[in-house]
């Protein structure tokens, strides 16, 4: 599949729960997702695009907690950002880690480090600091005046 | 009395580059769980890239990895000029590329001495890092020093590749050649080391997709994906080589994907030496002002697979988020594949093969019994019985041990 394919297929059969897309380039693309379509949209892009899940990387800003999923097409140099707003006060999502164990260890990473619930992960535990760190406090929040 | 037993590997062991902490739970000599624990290394380096200016963050992510150190700024370059949409010159491409794959020929050849020694071969280990020597040598005399380079900066590269460095450069590749060819040949044709690699701590094809492993952990399993060819940057473009791929996803396989990249890592830089000779002189970086707001994802392969970083610039001189990935950060995770069902003395070498990013500390680790908590066996016993297997094998093929 190509680049333009995959996003074009991603585009309509979840144009429902698709906020925002923008290309920034040939082989970058952004697309916003509702966070309640976070599974299927894997699901498409792993077992049908064959897409391979290279990381996730949460931040804290003002509008909540955003994750970007970073999926890679290796056969025509795709990055694919899947974007997911998440709120300030419950930041919970579906685990990807039954799909795939690409993501297992980055889940528990952000559930250490930010405080995001992954729900139905195998094993949240912490990843980082096991027994060396106080409960309920994350180091990567910030505080937003 | 149950004969189920648990080896603590780590946290410092001389198997691993870093500080980690894997248990294997054994029955008799056959691993039937590993469990891991990491972050014993964790220095928060994603957060105090928030604190740094871009020019800093350099400096700071090429001490994530004392040997892979130049793969690090390679991504971040590679990202942060995303953000910037600009195209660095072809002379600081070709450098970047020449300084990006001495690296990955003097990790291989370390990686070869380390599994050399975990099989009880003690010659390969010297061998092979003798021969890495002199490209440490070379990245002195480039870089003023012999890791952690400081050639990388937003736009291009900090110093030039002239004149006598060149012909140098080209002196100690023909040497690194021949000391592969030598390599090369213990390697493949030794029926030791057939016996203790081939079939051992296999991945299957599934299994690298599964786990998104990347890297020769992926290449040796028949994944052929390499970022310097799919995703490609600096002067990977601009020169031919190819990817190297194998099949059968054991250990063997994995060794024989690194000794072979080392050919093509060679063949790169003589090319990219011919390309900085064919520029003659020429601007080494573009002048960046600042870092306009937005994202941009910078891919570079390292010696060990795919390193990605994430930086997120809200316009200011820092970074408002980083996010790096490692490559040993997925690789590690197939450990649960690959080791189960292996014995004992041959989980050391499917520990190794993925090429876990090492720590230089060495301490002996002790194993107890799970339940009398009797001590069964240390580090150091652990490689012994594996050296010992080798020698096994060879009294049995009627070699001198």
């Amino acid at each position: 599949m190509t680049a333009d394919s995959i996003i074009n297929g991603l585009l309509t059969r979840f144009n429902a729960d698709i906020t925002d897309s923008r290309k920034r380039n040939e082989k970058r693309h952004v697309v916003t997702i509702n966070p309640g379509a976070l599974p299927e949209v894997a699901e498409y892009l792993y077992r049908e695009a064959g897409c391979r899940f290279i990381i996730a990387s949460a931040l804290h800003t003002k509008k909540g907690f955003e994750i970007h999923y970073h999926f890679s097409k290796d056969e025509c140099g795709l990055v694919l950002n899947i974007h997911v707003v998440l709120s300030h006060d419950n930041p919970r999502i579906e685990s990807l880690s039954n799909m795939f164990n690409a993501s297992n260890w980055i889940e528990r990473e952000m559930h250490e480090l930010f405080g995001i619930d992954f729900i139905n992960h195998p094993n949240q535990e912490k990843l980082i600091s096991e027994g060396n760190w106080a409960e309920g406090v994350y180091p990567y929040r910030k505080e937003f005046k | 009395m149950s004969n189920k037993f648990l080896i603590p590997i780590g946290p410092y062991h001389p198997l691993q580059e870093e500080p980690e902490l894997f248990k294997l739970y054994c029955e008799g000599e056959i691993v039937k769980d590993i469990k891991w624990e990491t972050g014993y290394n964790h220095r928060g380096i994603e957060k105090l890239a928030e604190s740094k200016t871009y020019d800093q963050v350099f400096f700071l992510v090429e001490r994530i990895c004392g040997i892979c150190s130049t793969s690090h700024p390679f991504a971040f370059a590679n990202a942060v000029e995303e953000i910037c949409n600009i195209e660095i010159t072809n002379r600081a491409k070709y450098i970047r590329s020449i300084i990006g794959e001495l690296e990955r020929i003097h990790s291989h050849l370390l990686w070869v001495g380390l599994a050399g020694h975990f099989l009880g071969y003690n010659t390969v280990f010297m061998w092979a890092w003798k021969y890495r020597e002199p490209v440490l040598d070379l990245f002195e005399m480039i870089t003023g020093n012999r890791n952690s380079y400081a050639m990388f900066k937003v736009g291009g590269v900090r110093r030039d590749i002239e004149g006598y460095k060149i012909r140098e450069i080209r002196k100690v590749l023909d040497e690194v050649k021949k000391k592969t060819d030598l390599l090369t040949g213990a390697v493949m044709d030794d029926p030791v080391i057939h016996a203790r690699t081939k079939g051992v701590g296999i991945l299957t094809k599934d299994d690298i997709i599964d786990y998104g492993a990347v890297g020769p952990t992926a290449r040796a399993s028949g994944v052929d994906i390499d970022v310097r060819k799919d995703d490609p940057y600096a002067a990977y473009p601009l020169v031919n080589w190819k990817v190297i791929t194998a099949t059968a996803g054991d250990v063997f396989a994995k060794a024989e994907v690194r000794l072979l990249e080392m050919y093509e890592s060679v063949s790169i830089i003589e090319q990219c030496l011919d390309g900085l000779e064919r520029e003659k002189e020429g601007e080494i970086n573009v002048r960046v002002k600042n870092i306009p707001e937005g994202m941009g994802t910078g891919r570079a392969e390292a010696p060990r697979g795919e390193v990605f970083h994430c930086v997120f610039s809200d316009g200011s001189n820092s970074p408002a988020r980083h996010k790096i990935r490692a490559p040993s950060y997925v690789n590690i995770a197939t450990f649960k594949k690959s080791c189960i069902g292996q014995s004992i003395s041959d989980a050391t070498i499917s520990l190794a093969a993925v090429d876990p990013c090492y720590c230089c500390t060495e301490r002996l680790a002790v194993a107890y019994d799970m339940h009398t908590g009797e001590k069964i066996m240390s580090g150091a016993e652990i490689i012994r019985s594996s050296a010992g297997k080798t020698r096994l094998i060879m009294k049995n093929l009627n070699m001198r041990v």
